[in-house]
């Protein structure tokens, strides 16, 4: 049984639909990548999982259990948290007080909390009482996947983490992925860098319009499939 | 001697206004909301008092500790099942809402107390006074500020050093970001009215009694609580505190140069504030 899957997801913003009967399993201890480009439905598929956006319970299933219709706030309370694109900081709280929100559901177990977080990114301890939109956007991205984290999630989401940032800090972000899955969580990446979710994902889904076009382990996908699937021609 | 005695009175009247705008602040800084019904909400936990303290035979300081979880029961249901269904991105629901309350809670209390003014006996702490320095100073009044600095002491507390207070401001910033932490929105609001009418209770303890009250004074207790929080900038506790006090001593000011002149030189302090500092003195950088 898959640790989360979703059947037939479909999702609306009033009368315009954005996800037609999206079909997407995660293993445990798996990582996935979204690719697509810009309204291919990535984060609105995103925003369900995470209960954002809440739809029939039987739509999204964690380890066998219907959580398609749950609050946002009742799904983190389940073990998925997420890292939102743009990183959404709170502006108002210090970087140490961010992480500590990120646990405020947290019953204390599991393997991350503020040490284990500042470990992994140790300019953050240096800046903790800073205010979180002071940081550069790699340090906020570091504050974001820090603060998702310390609610110890089985399922961690990335939404766009490489959205704006410069190269050389996407691949210092990148390198935390893997303590974080040694850690216990699996992980969806939505990218809109192929290159670089080909790189870390087990399993990649390509979505268009709504719709997944295209799936498979990384090393199975050819350039000319992906192109297609990604941008609907082919190259 | 005489215009330092006008000032000290005036800074202790302001400790009274700040109590009023507490709430006030507390409310607008972490929902954006208006709350139109606040002086009468502070008329109703005055009403409140009255019963305990005249049905038990209580201290009004007594009654108090009884009335607080019973208004923190009415503000945190007014919130969850009235206010939340209202709040958006649209401000015209719930000041329509509030403006609604108000006149029903005024109505109620007409019809179960009347018109008459009421008072609650505070025993020999009414007349008690204290001499400091050159100036005499009532024991009432002192108490008054010295409870208006407590509360906004302990709601500074509450925001930076609880984790309540961190979602507290993590909602107040983005209430959709807040629940992707596990935070429900809507009952972080219930919780910080219920706090805000736990305020409201003290500021109605002293309403009750320094002076008379009746069930229509409500909306000029808003007017001066809005203008402190106004001075003060909006959502700032302490710049609350600092305008309930420039509020107080312009109005014993005023009332030293001509009896009459005393509400006015309030309302001329704030305009003047406002013209300087539209927002406010110590306005929140992210507002």
């Amino acid at each position: 049984m898959a640790l989360l899957q979703t059947n037939g997801l479909t999702a609306h913003y009033g009368d315009f639909q954005a996800l037609f009967g999206v079909d997407i399993t995660l293993e445990e201890g798996e990582c996935i990548a979204i690719i697509g480009a810009n309204g291919a439905g990535k984060s609105s598929l995103m925003r369900s999982l995470a209960g954002v956006l809440r739809q029939d319970p039987e739509m999204v299933v964690l380890d066998g259990q219907p959580i398609g219709s749950l609050h946002a706030d009742d799904i983190v309370a389940r073990g998925i948290s997420m890292v939102p694109e743009g990183r959404r900081l709170f502006p108002s709280l210090s970087v140490e007080e961010n992480l500590q929100i990120g646990a405020y559901r947290s019953n204390g177990s599991g393997s991350w909390d503020l040490d284990s977080v500042y470990a992994m990114f140790p300019m953050l301890k240096e800046r903790r009482k800073t205010p979180g939109n002071a940081l550069s956007g790699g340090q906020q991205q570091m504050v974001a996947i820090g603060r998702a984290l310390m609610s110890n999630p089985r399922v961690l989401l990335c939404d766009e983490l490489s959205l704006g940032l410069a190269p050389v800090i996407i691949r210092d972000i990148y390198a935390a992925l893997p303590e974080i899955r040694k850690a216990g969580a699996s992980v969806i990446v939505v990218e809109q860098d192929i290159g670089q979710a080909l790189k870390v994902a087990d399993r990649v889904y390509c979505m268009m319009e709504g719709r997944v076009t295209l799936q498979g382990k990384p090393g199975d996908l050819s350039r000319e499939a992906i192109h297609k699937a990604y941008f609907g021609v082919g190259e | 001697m005489i215009w330092v005695d006008t000032i000290v009175q005036g800074i202790l009247l302001g400790g009274l206004y700040a109590l009023f705008a507490a709430g006030l602040s507390l409310v607008f800084g972490i929902m954006r909301l208006v709350n139109l019904a606040h002086g009468d909400l502070i008329v109703l936990a005055a009403y409140l008092l009255l019963v305990i303290v005249t049905m038990l035979g209580l201290h009004p300081f007594v009654a108090a500790l009884v009335a607080t979880p019973i208004m923190f029961a009415v503000g945190y249901g007014l919130q969850r099942h009235v206010l939340n269904r209202v709040i958006g991105p649209d401000i015209l629901p719930p000041l329509l809402v509030t403006f609604g309350l108000s006149v029903v809670i005024q109505n109620a209390l007409q019809e179960g107390f009347s018109a008459d003014s009421r008072r609650m006996p505070a025993g020999s702490l009414e007349t008690a006074s204290l001499p400091i320095g050159p100036v005499t100073v009532g024991v009432m009044p002192l108490l008054t500020l010295f409870t208006a600095i407590g509360v906004i002491l302990a709601l500074q507390w509450l925001f930076y050093r609880t984790s309540l207070g961190r979602a507290f401001r993590a909602t107040s910033d983005d209430p959709v970001t807040a629940s992707l932490m596990g935070i429900k929105p809507q009952r972080v609001f219930a919780q910080a009215t219920g706090i805000a009418m736990i305020v409201v209770t003290i500021a109605a303890l002293y309403l009750g009694t320094r002076s008379n009250f009746d069930p229509s004074i409500g909306p000029a207790r808003l007017i001066y609580a809005f203008e402190a929080v106004i001075i003060g900038g909006l959502g700032s506790l302490w710049g609350t505190l600092a305008g309930g006090i420039i509020i107080g001593v312009a109005q014993t000011l005023g009332a030293a140069i001509n009896p009459e002149w005393q509400i006015l030189a309030g309302h001329l302090a704030f305009l003047l504030v406002l013209l300087v500092r539209p927002r406010g003195l110590f306005p929140r950088a992210t507002d």
